[in-house]
């Protein structure tokens, strides 16, 4: 049964490394939903979090022959519900969409979402949630006609704790001796 | 220079071992001398060209220390590569020119990548300002070869060079090998930098080599010591591990029936007792049989190909499996192990021959030697001692492995010859199998055969190729010439692309589509590029013909015309069932 998987991958920072996790995905014919890559608790040490909807089986596999790569250190994957996970959103509607009449202040109290800036022409609203939250959003911001849409990849953290980090620790230190 | 002179082994440049600094300034590409000679490496194969110019001209130097093979085509240095690589257990090293030169490399690469070879390639790159802009000659080559290498890194600064080569070579050859590309601009190579090296023996995100679960190997012992029909299967892994002693004395002490992988061929002696045969699809009955009658199998090295499980559904279904190998990614990818041994074959082996009780099997044996007989005489006897019709390949290969006492290296390429070679030469010695495993590259034997005789200087080297492969890299008679290595060729010419006319046969109603090869006349070629070359065309004259092949000086091509629809068998078609092996 395919199901979403979160795939987490600690990794050094070398150009090209990405590429040489990403085709694993493509070797085996499966579409990447969403990626992010950003430098972990460790210093010099990335993390890339990948979501892909597949079966248990393949996926176990790809992280397999993704963790035997050279410069990945480990990778884990989880079902949706053992991780606590996070995107961004941000919309982009016009400014005098506002002035027409249309109440902004209710929605953005009732999302949790923020007026991060405001121009002439328009104002720019975050909010950070799942996926269907910001697509709510999304609807319910269509009568301002949004101009603009993004929504970032995944952000995950397992929900147990893990010994990995401190073991990232060590790394780190034990390179520090070096 | 002096100082170079005197390193044979990895040591620091200065024979030393530790840090060690020196103020000298020196180019880029004279670094990347440096680094080889300090790695051990006295031999490469490669074809220069604009992007790599500085580092042959720093090769130019070193004329004494390096001995720098010229291939004909990139793609012929990379499988010499290989084959010096394969049969000596060392890392090959190539070295081509960017753009066209690199993608030459990439059949071999892909090559070394699934057969597990450690190989170093060096290329060279448009010059850092250029990259990206589409510059003469210039292809992404990292990109390019990222999904067929162990490990990948362009260079942009002289100073990278040796700290990359270093790793290189430890990720080449450390844990399961493979080839790795060291992509170097040509600005880097000309830019002077100070040099100093240190040889890598850790990389902190690498492991190499696992930590060996006890538990789990007194629960292997355990399974078969309580077993009666226990069967090991294995593959390269028992090679590049250099376990050969470790499985024989596994083997002795259980009294445990054992066949190989094509690539675990020669790991075991062929005549050993307890050595049945090949595994898969083209490999003897009674192990295909016994496969699926077993009641415990050991895999040891090996990853479960589908040319050697055939239908995995039914695969040793009735059979608890224990698989012991390096490569974590392997163990469960396509047979799950009930007892998974995540360890070097060597340490696996040793352990467990102690937790083993002695044992003879007899019975169990038993059934594999009726199995034998029956192929002996539906099969084998009539492939080795024909009286009629045109030559065999088989009774060629017999001959050849009589004459050379088992004691050959052979080389083969891909195909029909591939599979009769494989079965019917007696290897005595470990490493004396070399042939395109995983990938089935047409075109590997002859550039391999080149490799792995420079290699083995003292042993026969013998290329079995057929008509097709051997012109899919015929241009490396040139090597042959230019270099004198007295590499010995046979081509088994059935005018055919046999393997795939076999399978036109059997399951595309004969129509023979695209596999009758018109050929050129091979004596005169070999002639051409200077080499002493007969041909073969009747049963009597093959003794001396191969006499005159094994006793030339050098190199040497008999050109042996073989029947031209023969078949091999026996044969497991493509999604059957192992133990549904036909003898016809």
């Amino acid at each position: 049964m395919k199901e979403q998987y979160t795939i987490s991958i600690f990794t050094e920072n070398r150009v090209g490394l990405l590429h040489r996790v990403t085709i694993i995905f493509t070797r085996r014919h499966i579409n990447i939903e969403s990626i992010t890559a950003s430098e972990s608790e460790v210093k010099g040490i990335y993390r890339y979090t990948i979501v892909v909807f597949e079966t248990r089986e393949k996926v176990e596999k790809v992280v397999k022959q993704i963790e035997k790569q050279v410069d990945v250190f480990r990778a884990f994957f989880h079902t949706t519900d053992e991780v606590i996970h996070q995107e961004i959103a941000l919309y982009k509607i016009a400014t005098s969409s506002v002035q027409n009449g249309l109440s902004l202040e209710k929605i953005i109290r009732d999302y949790h979402a923020r007026i991060i800036s405001i121009e002439q022409d328009y104002i720019v609203i975050e909010k950070t949630g799942h996926k269907e939250d910001t697509k709510e959003l999304f609807e319910v911001l269509r009568p301002f006609k949004v101009l603009e849409f993004v929504r970032s990849g995944r952000v995950a953290m397992m929900k147990q704790i893990d010994n990995f980090s401190d073991s990232l620790y060590e790394l780190e230190q034990a390179h520090q001796l070096d | 220079m002096e100082e170079v002179i005197q390193i044979k082994s990895a040591k620091n440049i200065d024979g030393s071992i530790g840090k060690t600094k020196t103020k000298e300034k020196i180019s880029g590409a004279e670094a990347v001398v440096k680094c080889l000679l300090a790695e051990g490496v006295d031999l490469v194969f490669g074809y220069p060209g604009g992007a790599i110019m500085p580092v042959y001209d720093a090769l130019y130097n070193y004329q004494n220390e390096i001995n720098h093979i010229l291939t004909r085509h990139e793609q012929g240095a990379v499988h010499a590569a290989e084959g010096y690589a394969r049969s000596t257990g060392k890392v090959g090293v190539c070295i081509a020119t960017s753009g066209p030169g690199a993608t030459n490399l990439i059949t071999g690469i892909a090559d070394a990548f699934i057969d597990s070879t450690p190989v170093v390639c060096i290329t060279g790159q448009v010059a850092s300002p250029l990259l990206g802009t589409d510059a003469f000659q210039e292809t992404d080559v990292v990109g390019i070869v990222t999904p067929v290498t162990k490990w990948d890194i362009q260079i942009t600064d002289a100073n990278e060079i040796p700290e990359a080569i270093a790793k290189a070579f430890y990720i080449a050859k450390t844990g399961r090998p493979g080839p790795v590309v060291i992509d170097i601009t040509k600005d880097a190579q000309f830019q002077q930098m100070e040099f100093k090296y240190e040889v890598c023996t850790k990389i902190r995100s690498y492991f190499p080599k696992p930590k060996i679960d006890l538990v789990k190997l007194e629960e292997a012992a355990e399974l078969i010591n309580k077993s009666q029909k226990p069967f090991l299967i294995f593959g390269q892994g028992v090679i590049l591990a250099q376990a050969e002693t470790e499985l024989k004395l596994f083997l002795e002490k259980s009294g445990i029936p054992s066949a190989w992988t094509l690539l675990g061929l020669s790991a075991l002696p062929n005549e050993h007792p307890l050595n049945f045969g090949m595994l898969g699809m083209h490999g003897n009955l009674a192990p295909n049989k016994l496969t699926n009658e077993c009641d415990v199998l050991i895999a040891v090295g090996m990853r479960f190909d589908d040319r050697v499980t055939g239908d995995v559904k039914r695969y040793a279904k009735q059979a608890k499996i224990i698989h012991i190998e390096l490569d974590p990614a392997e163990i469960n990818k396509i047979i799950k192990a009930d007892i998974a041994i995540n360890a070097d074959a060597k340490e696996a082996l040793q352990m467990l021959t102690e937790l083993v009780q002695h044992n003879e099997n007899i019975e169990w044996i038993n059934k594999f030697k009726e199995f034998q007989k029956i192929e002996y005489e539906k099969i084998i006897k009539h492939d080795l001692y024909p009286t009629e019709n045109g030559l065999k390949m088989s009774e060629v290969v017999r001959v050849v492995s009589e004459k050379t006492n088992g004691e050959a290296i052979v080389v083969s390429d891909v195909g029909q010859h591939q599979m009769v070679t494989a079965r019917y030469f007696n290897h005595k010695n470990t490493r004396s199998s070399i042939t395109s495993g995983g990938l089935g590259t047409m075109g590997f034997c002859l550039p391999a055969a080149i490799g792995a005789k420079l290699g083995n200087p003292a042993k026969q080297v013998i290329a079995i190729i057929g008509d097709g492969g051997f012109q899919m890299t015929i241009q490396e008679l040139g090597t042959i010439l230019q270099t004198n290595v007295a590499v010995k060729v046979i081509i088994l010419n059935n005018e055919f692309l046999g393997m795939v006319r076999q399978w036109q046969q059997m399951f595309f109603d004969k129509r023979y589509s695209q596999t009758e090869m018109v050929n050129p006349d091979f004596i005169k070629i070999a002639s051409g590029y200077g080499l002493d070359a007969q041909r073969v065309t009747r049963r009597n004259e093959l003794d001396s013909a191969i006499d005159s092949l094994l006793n030339a000086k050098a190199g040497y091509v008999l050109e042996v015309r073989v029947e031209k629809e023969d078949n091999v068998f026996p044969m497991i078609p493509t999604g059957a069932s192992v133990s549904e092996i036909r003898l016809e």
